[in-house]
Order: structure tokens, then C-alpha cells, then sequence
């Protein structure tokens, strides 16, 4: 009986064992050799750490690794504080039309990451977008923002805070509607301030849900490629070139594949570290308790 | 006094939940009403915010211009089959995930669990070559086979067979289903809201995805939405009559089924808590 029922759970997994093995485990092994030859598409000598010695010398590296970081670093917050603003703003008692409002918070959900970049593209055009447009009506300068690295960046954040709020607002709504009322009650009872209780009563009560929007939203960030691509294709120069985009543009575009290979390398090794801290924060990754 | 200051909140937050969802609504609907200006309106200022003469010239004119419907088939296909194969993958997997305890499912699950710290999108290349060696390169299956497997989803069954009580599935096994029976007859059948939501995220993944029509596919008869988008977004000089008109097309479907399956769709961050 026990060894049929083995037979069963094998054969109810084998389509994603076999999925796994083909186009993760393959794919991964396939990743850690290239990274130690000079495979170009065509012919690959194996060339030991070269690679690696290379990229960590190399600045143009550097610099895509210092602003995926930077993104990741600014995003996140970004993404975590609008989303819950949002949804505390949808679970209040003191607000009306609701339901509308959940709508068009979620409409960006429905936009692909490149409809995105088209969307802020538009939008932030210099000499045609709206908003340079409007900053000219009340009397200002139009702001360079593509051809201004800067500028160029701060358009990305906000375009991630837009694509990203959508479901991260459905996980914090989850979450503050399970918080019992009979805290905030006694909160009332107590006098306490509605800042004081969303600080003491509310952020602790879904710390849970806040970690895991941190996590997937790190996650998400660190892979950006799509919508930046759509949105500045990685210009200025290469001033919002993430490390996707740069793994991809050595790996395809200049067929550096045991390169590109290399760096794919350390942003695996990068997520691996961020998910491993993240697993002994929450002690043991159990976040949905 | 308590009455007045609440009518003040309720005045203040609910104009500040109006001035942010305005915010979040404007640039689609800023892409959407500049498609429905004729194209010399789009770049002289200054600008209308609503169009003078709305036409929908734009729209033939990227109708003609696009082969959206060859496009449309293509996503539609590669979406839909791989929404199907994926739900009753996900589902059996989750489910022996959750009712059998072996010590080598535990591994794999620990396996599944890694698939989501190295994405696709960190091992294009050697993805790329794999797809090459099974010779699935410029080909729609070389979209759908791997798109089959997803953690989430796997985990969103997981979660759910796990709150299935075991007595249920003793009770099945004294009546002498055999295991395949019980899962297909009864516990699929009770799965019904999990089917619906992966299905929903399973379609939004493959209509909007980008990286694997990137990798996988050359030839422009095959191209999916996004790849096409990509290649007016991509052009030296944009296009903008044609790609604001294109991306409002690309956005329908995913539209139709938001308002189909809004309940179920809003209903997921409460129950699921996860995203591809």
C-alpha cells in the first residue's frame, strides 16, 4: 500500500521534476561552467577564474551592480511605504468610495512591464511629455528627464512604485483586516493617538505580511529588466543599466557568454545571500504563520 | 465634537485616497486619450488634456500596420495552454507535496523553493542553450513547456491540500479509491478556488511576459504582444502614433479579464499571498 502510494506521489510530481531538471538544474549547471570558459556561442576554451578576475576589475560592472543596489535600495522602501499608505488609506473607517479607488490601484497590475516603460516614456518625454508640459505652464524649466542620469533614475523609481503597489496593497489589506478590533478598542479606551496605534498597534500586528512584500519586492527589483529596458533602455549612456540588462547585452548583443555567465554568478549569489538572511529573520522562512 | 472630527477625517483621508488614485490612474489614461488624438495633435503645444477631434485613425492605422491578430493567436495560444498544463501540474505536485511525507519530496521541495532565487532572467544564456540543445528554439512549445513550471503556483496548492483535513483522505482510501481517482474525483473538484486564481495570475504571467519570447523566438510570425511592442519601443526613431494605439490593444485582454474574474482576482491577497 505504502510503496504504491510512493509510485503515486512520484508520478503526481514528475511533470515539474522533469521541468525542474530540464530548465533549472541543466540551465544552472550549464551557467557555472560557462562562467569558467570563454564561450562566445561557438567555440569555449576552459579559462579558470578569468572571468570573475575580469568583472571585478571591470567598472562598467561596477557601476550596474552599484545601481541595481541603489534601486533595490531606494524601490523597496518606495514600494513598501506607498502600498501600505494605500492600504491603510482603503481600510479606514473614514474614507468613502472604496471600491473604486481598489480598482484603479490595481489597474497597473494588468500592464505589462513594457506597456509600463511606454506609459512613463510618454509621460516623461522632454519636449513632448505632459509633465514637462505642465512644468512650463506654471512657469518653470522643462527638466531633462532622459537625457539626465539622475532624472533618468528617479523616473524608473516612480514607474516601480506604480507597477509594484497593486499587489502588495491586496497583501497588506489581507493583513489589516485580520488585526482584531478590540486592540484598537482598548487603544481607545486608553487615549492613545492615531499614529500611536498605527505604530504600536498595526505595523507589529503584520510584520509577517510586511516581510514578505520586502522580500518579493527585493526580488523583483534585483531582476528588473522589461519595463527599464521599454523605459530608458538602460540610458542615458548606461545610467539605468540594471544587472539584468547588463548580463543580457554581454551575453546576446556583444556574445560574451562565459562573461556574462561570470556576473550571472554573483547576482545568483546575491539573491542567495538576501534569501538566507531573510530565512533567519523570520526564523526559518515562516512568514505566513 | 467626537461627530464633527470624524466628518473632518473622513473629508481629509478621502480626499488624500482620491488625490493618490488619481495619480495612479493618470497615465493610463493619459496613453489612452493622446491614442485618440489625430497624430499631428500629439506633439504641438500646448497640449489638450482631452482630445480635440478624438478619432480612432490611430487604431487602423497600427491594425494595418501590426499584425496584431497574428500576434493575438500566437499569445493567446501560448497562454492559455500553458495556463491548463500548469494548473493540473501544480495542482497534482502541490497536492503530493501535501499529503505524502517522503523524505525525497521533502528535497524537492527544497528544489522548488530554489527555482525562485535563480529566475530566468539571471540564466538567459545558458537557458538559451538548453533551448537550443531540446530544439525548441523559435518555436511557441519552447514558450510553453517551461513556462509549466511555477513555484508559486506549486505553493499555492501546497498551502491549500494542507488545510484539507487527512480524515478525508482516509475515509477515501477505506473506500478503495486508488490515489489517482481520489485526487482527480475528489480532490480537485474541492480545489476550485485555487484552480481559478492560478489560472488568473497563470494568463497575466504568459500575456505580459517578455524574457522568454526574448530568448526563445527569432522569427516575426511567432512573435507574442510583448515582442512586438518591443520592436516599436525598441526602433531608433519611436513611432509614437503607432505604439500609444498598440499598447491600449495590448491591454484588452487583460482588461476583459479583470472584469470577468474581479471577485476572484481581489479576493487573493487574503488567501494566497504570493506573486509570480
Amino acid at each position: 500500500m505504502r510503496k504504491a502510494n510512493q509510485k503515486w506521489a512520484f508520478l503526481f510530481i514528475f511533470i515539474n521534476l522533469a521541468l525542474f531538471l530540464l530548465f533549472f538544474a541543466w540551465p544552472a549547471a550549464f551557467g557555472v561552467y560557462y562562467s569558467f570558459t570563454d564561450y562566445n556561442g561557438n567555440v569555449s576554451s576552459f579559462v579558470g577564474l578569468a572571468n570573475y578576475i575580469e568583472l571585478f576589475q571591470d567598472t562598467s560592472f561596477y557601476k550596474s551592480l552599484w545601481r541595481t543596489f541603489l534601486y533595490t535600495l531606494l524601490g523597496v522602501p518606495f514600494i513598501v511605504i506607498t502600498s501600505l499608505f494605500i492600504s491603510v488609506l482603503l481600510v479606514s473607517k473614514h474614507t468613502k468610495g472604496k471600491n473604486v479607488a481598489k480598482v484603479i490601484f490595481f489597474l497597473p497590475w494588468l500592464v505589462s512591464p513594457i506597456v509600463v516603460g511606454v506609459l512613463w516614456r510618454w509621460m516623461f518625454g522632454e519636449s513632448f511629455g505632459f509633465i514637462n508640459y505642465v512644468i512650463q505652464l506654471i512657469g518653470g524649466d522643462p527638466v531633462p528627464w532622459s537625457s539626465d542620469g539622475t532624472f533618468a533614475f528617479l523616473v524608473v523609481l516612480f514607474a516601480t512604485a506604480w507597477m509594484h503597489v497593486a499587489f502588495n496593497m491586496l497583501l497588506f489589506i489581507g493583513a489589516l483586516i485580520a488585526i482584531p478590533k478590540t486592540l484598537y478598542e482598548a487603544a481607545e479606551v486608553d487615549g492613545g493617538t492615531g499614529w500611536q496605534k498605527f505604530w504600536y498597534i498595526t505595523l507589529p500586528s503584520i510584520r509577517p505580511t510586511m516581510f514578505l512584500v520586502v522580500l518579493l519586492a527585493v526580488f523583483n527589483l534585483m531582476k528588473e529588466f522589461p519595463m527599464v529596458q521599454a523605459l530608458t533602455n538602460g540610458g542615458p549612456g548606461t545610467d539605468t543599466t540594471f544587472l539584468v540588462q547588463y548580463i543580457y547585452e554581454t551575453g546576446f548583443n556583444q556574445m560574451r557568454v562565459g562573461y556574462a555567465s561570470a556576473a550571472s554568478m554573483v547576482l545568483f549569489v546575491l539573491l542567495l545571500v538576501f534569501s538566507l538572511l531573510q530565512f533567519k529573520f523570520t526564523k526559518g522562512g515562516k512568514v505566513n504563520d | 465634537m467626537t461627530k464633527l472630527h470624524d466628518r473632518v477625517s473622513t473629508i481629509l483621508l478621502t480626499t488624500a485616497l482620491y488625490i493618490v488614485a488619481a495619480m495612479y490612474l493618470f497615465p493610463i489614461l493619459w496613453l489612452l486619450l493622446s491614442s485618440l488624438k489625430p497624430g499631428s495633435d500629439l506633439f504641438s503645444f500646448p497640449l489638450n488634456f482631452f482630445p480635440e477631434n478624438p478619432t480612432l485613425e490611430n487604431y487602423s492605422y497600427s491594425w494595418e500596420t501590426m499584425e496584431f491578430i497574428k500576434y493575438f493567436v500566437n499569445t493567446l495560444f501560448v497562454a492559455i495552454v500553458t495556463t491548463v498544463l500548469t494548473v493540473i501540474a501544480s495542482a497534482t505536485c502541490g497536492y503530493a507535496l501535501a499529503k505524502y511525507n517522503y523524505k525525497w519530496l521533502g528535497v524537492f521541495f527544497i528544489c522548488i523553493l530554489a527555482t525562485t532565487m535563480l529566475p530566468t532572467e539571471v540564466i538567459m544564456n545558458p537557458t538559451f542553450s538548453v533551448i537550443l540543445n531540446l530544439g525548441l528554439y523559435d518555436s511557441l512549445a519552447g514558450l510553453i513547456i517551461p513556462s509549466i513550471n511555477t513555484a508559486t503556483g506549486i505553493f499555492m496548492f501546497r498551502q491549500y491540500f494542507m488545510s484539507v483535513p487527512d480524515d478525508l483522505l482516509e475515509a477515501a482510501r477505506m473506500d478503495g479509491g486508488n490515489e489517482g481517482v481520489i485526487f482527480f474525483k475528489l480532490m480537485l473538484p474541492i480545489a476550485k478556488p485555487v484552480i481559478i486564481t492560478l489560472a488568473i495570475f497563470s494568463f497575466q504571467w504568459r500575456w505580459n511576459d517578455y524574457i522568454w519570447p526574448l530568448i526563445v523566438l527569432s522569427d516575426p510570425d511567432k512573435y507574442t504582444v510583448q515582442i512586438a511592442l518591443r520592436s516599436i519601443v525598441g526602433a531608433d526613431n519611436i513611432d509614437w502614433v503607432l505604439l500609444l494605439s498598440s499598447s491600449i490593444i495590448s491591454l484588452v485582454p487583460m482588461i476583459l479579464i479583470f472584469i470577468v474574474f474581479q471577485r476572484y482576482i481581489m479576493d487573493t491577497g487574503s488567501t494566497s499571498g504570493l506573486k509570480g
